[in-house]
């Protein structure tokens, strides 16, 4: 749906040029919700605005299925239909095109303040050509799609986060696009206006198959709804892959960084730097990763009645991906070191990925 | 009434003509040279903000060239700005004096006045606002006449209040130099004859209508705060 190649995006003269988004290639399958995650001022924001071209990329191409390429190098962009031909300069007409198969949502909304949900709602289908009873009828259909039909003569002064994002969606949606990018959406919404954001979003998703393109900072949105996810750190994608792989085996430092934070399972860190007492008996700290294959055994106390150990659970989570399991423990394994090593390695056997954190 | 007028302020009741002419005058010249203004500050104002850098239609040469006109005329005090402007003034309207001499030096004194006004109003449209429009692949007029001027109305009437408000200063100083208008009236026949009621009531009558101006500038900026002023409502049936 969109593929992007080798993207380049840096502010600023030369010298002291920000290098925003540096190398980044992505590929989007249609009725993805792909979730691109990192810290404030990771260059996620950037990224998704060079998508819409609302950033002009320093160099790269972003191909969009139905809309076509457009190629950036030097500062200057050309573009080619999906049927081919030959490439040329990229013209505001284009944008138009493009921008109209994309809507996009915002962590502030950006609704218009002195117009009313209609007429913001109308803004996108006005000066199309429609006539005034079809921008009502379609106003009417968008607002039934996030349930905010009698909020229609309601100014946005007059509603709440949650009801503002489902205006900014809905105006988002008004010319059918196929993709939706969302710009920290639900940064700005209470934990449950950003519950029902997020079911919305999925639902449109399935509903209307959707590619969603969401950025966030906070792991638990992308847990909630993403089916992939890439993770930024410094302009670059450290890493990406499905939702499931990454949380059950992050691979760069970030991603594990995110991915404890949001378990909970990284306050082991703390008590840890803290020299918290439930540490201070002698034992291995061991971190232990169910997958899907192996959440439902009875492996702790099994194992710990095998060899005779002591298995100590400091930290748990359990969360469900896509529809599967993913569990986390931090143990402390006490008892002598043969039977220590002897329960890991009976541990590692049963398809549980077990780290050693500390061997005390 | 005509005797009690002519027991408090018998100088005004003498001159009654002259002084109803010097009101016509000076609203002659605060409608024509308001009219100009507002004209030529919304364009120079919409410029600044859209030539701007990091605007949407980002042009240095547009920019620094409105920027550096209005600065400097900004910086001339108005009286100065009256005498300086005579050549210029004849060369437009074919005279220096009366109301028409006076609509020029009055555009050139409240223009960049205004245009500062009107910039500001524009720069407090949130940028998110301005992106999103583009995001919705709406063109440079769209995002100026439909999101810029529509979201910054009440900051423009504010605008309008204020330069209102100093342009009838303007005027009576441009009184000063021959313009005629209530200004040169107090002056002329109050200041100069030593009828202190025909000053107060020149007074009076600038401050009534000041009032009046900053009232409605008030309430129509209160109105359309997050809001239309007159608005559609639509049918869900």
């Amino acid at each position: 749906m969109i593929e992007i190649q080798g993207l380049y995006k840096s502010f600023g003269a030369a010298a002291g040029a920000v290098r925003a988004v540096e190398d980044v290639s992505l590929d989007i399958c249609e009725g993805d919700v792909f979730g691109i995650v990192g810290y404030s001022g990771a260059g996620k924001s950037t990224l998704v605005r060079c998508i819409n071209f609302l950033e002009r990329p320093d160099a790269g191409t972003i191909r969009v299925k139905g809309f076509g390429a457009i190629r950036c190098e030097k500062g200057r962009a050309f573009y080619r239909p999906d049927a081919g031909g030959s490439w040329q300069a990229l013209t505001e007409k284009h944008l138009k095109l493009l921008r109209q198969d994309m809507g996009m949502i915002f962590q502030h909304f950006n609704l218009l303040d002195r117009s009313t949900v209609f007429e913001n709602v109308a803004y996108p289908l006005r000066y199309r050509g429609m006539t005034r009873g079809e921008i009502r009828s379609r106003v009417l259909e968008l607002l039934d799609l996030v349930d905010l039909r009698e909020k229609i003569n309601a100014y946005p002064s007059e509603l709440s986060g949650g009801q503002k994002q489902r205006v900014a969606i809905a105006r988002a949606l008004a010319n059918n696009p196929r993709i939706l990018l969302s710009d920290e959406a639900t940064s700005a919404l209470d934990p449950d206006a950003t519950e029902s954001i997020l079911r919305l979003l999925k639902e449109l998703n399935r509903k209307l198959n959707l590619t969603i393109v969401l950025i966030t900072h906070e792991m638990a949105v992308v847990k909630a709804i993403c089916s992939k996810v890439a993770v930024m750190e410094q302009g670059r994608v450290v890493e990406q892959g499905s939702v499931y792989r990454v949380f059950s085996e992050p691979q760069a430092a970030i991603t594990r960084k995110f991915v404890d934070s949001s378990s909970g399972l990284g306050r082991i860190d703390k008590l840890i730097a803290e020299h918290a007492p439930v540490l201070s008996g002698s034992g291995t700290l061991i971190r232990l990763t169910y997958n899907k294959d192996c959440v439902g055994e009875a492996l702790i106390s099994e194992v710990s009645r095998r060899y005779g150990v002591n298995m100590n659970i400091l930290l748990g989570s359990l969360e469900l991906l896509q529809g599967s399991p993913l569990g986390g423990l931090i143990v402390l394994v006490e008892g002598d070191m043969e039977a220590r090593r002897s329960a890991i390695a009976c541990l590692c056997e049963h398809n549980v990925i077990v780290e050693v954190i500390e061997h005390g | 009434m005509a005797e009690w007028l002519a027991s408090i302020m018998p100088n005004v009741v003498d001159y009654s003509e002259k002084f109803w002419s010097s009101c016509l005058a000076t609203g002659q010249m605060f409608l024509i040279a308001g009219g100009f203004t507002l004209m030529f500050g919304s364009v120079f104002g919409v410029l600044l903000t859209a030539a701007r850098p990091g605007g949407i239609m980002e042009n240095r040469w547009v920019y620094t060239l409105v920027n550096t006109v209005t600065n400097i005329f900004r910086s001339i005090p108005f009286v100065i700005l009256l005498i300086f402007l005579i050549p210029l003034t004849r060369a437009i309207v074919g005279t220096a004096i009366g109301v028409k001499g006076a609509i020029v030096p009055l555009v050139f004194g409240a223009v960049p006045f205004f245009t500062r006004q009107v910039e500001a109003a524009l720069a407090n449209v949130s940028p998110g606002k301005i992106e999103a429009a583009s995001a919705m692949g709406s063109g440079k007029a769209g995002i100026i006449l439909r999101v810029y001027l529509h979201e910054a109305v009440p900051d423009l009437i504010r605008a309008v209040t204020i330069t209102a408000i100093s342009l009838i200063g303007l005027t009576t100083m441009a009184g000063a130099v021959g313009a005629g208008g209530i200004g040169s009236f107090a002056i002329n026949y109050g200041q100069n004859l030593h009828h202190q009621d025909i000053v107060n009531v020149c007074v009076l009558v600038l401050l009534v209508f000041v009032s009046v101006l900053q009232g409605l500038g008030n309430m129509l900026a209160r109105r359309t705060t997050n809001h239309r002023l007159f608005q559609r409502k639509v049918e869900t049936k």
